[in-house]
């Protein structure tokens, strides 16, 4: 049996409101606030960016799987926000965590789906027993320019997975991913936000994927929407998952414990492992999960994922997606959220 | 230029890595080449608790320049469970939230990121435990 070992999900502490972002621009919140199906967003503190995520979730991913970290014999970082351009944010990371030096490191990239795509290779490995665990992460800082559509959206957080053959608490049953040159949204190198092509966005690129996807792992595993006590899509905004697990079949009650982007954001690379995390944190032993990803560019990743009899030993040895979600927020105004995101040119010290 | 020094402090500013003194147990953080209690030499590695509570503390109004945008933050004396004491700022703590007593965790966070072509640097800080 090969699966998720430990699982660790981590969410800033920082909010900013839709409305103080419509409020800076002259924009109608309750427009966005039902138009997107989101209400706050998740900021990263000064202090943080993909790294000290990725070191959050997966020190906490490690407690769960119960196991010495230096037996970890792969890191893998997903996010389109790596705080260098040259030099991985896996180094950083397997240091911080006690990871290594005995280890495999790449950064990941690949839009929204840099994180499962992590999970992916990471799982991989450890069923082609090249190593005994693996770990996959995905994490982001995420940006949209000033007053853009993106900006009520993108956010920050992300999880990591321990993959391996022991101490499997979801064991991976089926994989399938989906790709195509599909160009709806890109950052050429040197600019600092990234285009979309407007409309272009929803049905050509997130819709044919993921529902390309999940539909396409359904034939594969013989599995039919019913089977599934949960089923986490892809979150850019509220909207888009819910209407795409609908149009797959799934029902409301089905796709509610990782909907967590009405108050989370879209956590890019974190976005549909965050998901996961917040149904492992409540999934009870035998439960099936279909998580599908999507990245622009474009593509999408699916798994579909069994609960094991180990899921509830381990559930509580960290804090759940949801307790982070509602503990303890910070909401920011707009000018220490611009400030926070190095959006004010200070004088050079 | 900071960075050779940066990199020889990295295990015990990211995994708190302390050396315990062979001869008499005394634990040093940050490690050191002689033991201060007993003048020994020889030191094992010992990872240290990540939780801990806070011994005193103090408000930053006035921080220098690459801190400015946190400002104000807390810096605190924090005593682990095992009795090692460290400075450290307190992530995301609202001055009022910080008490002579508030249980607190270490967490990784990055420390500094100016100048914009140097190596970042992180490290430990810690943050006020929920509830
Ligand atoms: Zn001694």
């Amino acid at each position: 049996m090969y699966g998720i070992a430990g699982y660790g999900a981590y969410v800033p502490r920082y909010r900013i409101q839709v409305e103080t972002i419509a409020e800076q621009w002259g924009a109608d919140a309750a427009a966005y606030r039902t138009g997107l199906l989101l209400s706050e967003k998740t900021v990263p503190g000064p202090d943080e960016d993909t790294i000290t995520i990725s070191v959050a979730a997966g020190r906490d991913a490690i407690a769960r799987a119960g196991i010495d970290p230096r037996e970890i014999g792969a890191c893998y970082i997903g996010s389109e926000s790596h705080p260098y351009a040259v030099k991985p944010s896996g180094t950083v990371v397997i240091d911080a965590l006690g990871i290594g030096p005995d280890c495999h490191v790449a950064d990941f990239e690949f839009a929204c789906k840099a994180g499962t795509e992590a999970m992916y290779v990471a799982y991989s490995h450890v069923k082609a027993g090249e190593m005994k665990y693996a770990l996959g992460v995905g994490a982001d800082t995420s940006q949209g320019a000033p007053g853009d559509a993106l900006e009520y959206t993108a956010s920050a957080g992300g999880a990591a997975y321990v993959m391996g053959g022991d101490n499997v608490v979801a064991e991976i049953l089926h994989t399938y991913s989906y790709t195509s040159d599909t160009p709806d949204f890109w950052r050429r190198e040197g600019e600092h936000y990234p285009r979309h092509a407007g409309r272009f966005t929803g049905d050509p690129a997130y819709f044919h994927h993921v529902l390309s996807s999940a539909q396409g792992i359904l034939e594969r595993s013989g599995l039919k929407p019913a089977d599934f006590r949960h089923a986490v899509f892809h979150m850019p905004n509220g909207k888009f998952p819910l209407r795409a697990g609908k149009l797959c079949g799934f029902k409301p009650e089905q796709l509610e414990q990782g909907w967590v982007v009405n108050l989370m954001g879209n956590t890019y690379s974190g976005s549909s492992p965050t998901g996961l995390a917040s149904c492992l944190d409540v999934a009870v032993p035998g439960d099936l999960i279909l998580v599908t990803s999507f990245g622009s560019g474009a593509g999408s990743d699916s798994f579909v994922l069994r609960a094991t009899d180990r899921l509830p030993t381990v559930q509580k040895l960290a804090p759940s997606v949801r307790d982070q979600l509602v503990d303890r927020r910070i909401n920011l105004t707009y000018g220490k959220y611009v400030a926070y995101r190095g959006k004010i040119r200070m004088n050079e010290s | 230029m900071i960075s050779p020094r940066y990199h020889r402090e990295i295990p015990q500013r990211y995994r708190l890595e302390a050396g315990r003194c062979e001869d008499c147990g005394e634990i040093h953080f940050p490690p050191r080449f002689v033991c201060r209690k007993c003048g020994g030499k020889r030191f094992a590695i010992e990872v240290l608790p990540r939780r801990g509570k806070v011994l005193t503390h103090t408000t930053i109004w006035i921080p220098p320049a690459p801190f400015e945008i946190q400002k104000p933050y807390v810096v605190a004396i924090v005593e682990l469970e095992n009795g090692v004491r460290l400075t450290c700022m307190v992530a995301e703590a609202p001055p009022d939230e910080v008490r002579i007593g508030t249980p607190v965790e270490l967490i990784f966070r990055r420390l500094q990121a100016q100048p914009v072509w140097e190596v970042l640097q992180y490290g430990y800080k810690a943050r006020v435990l929920a509830g």
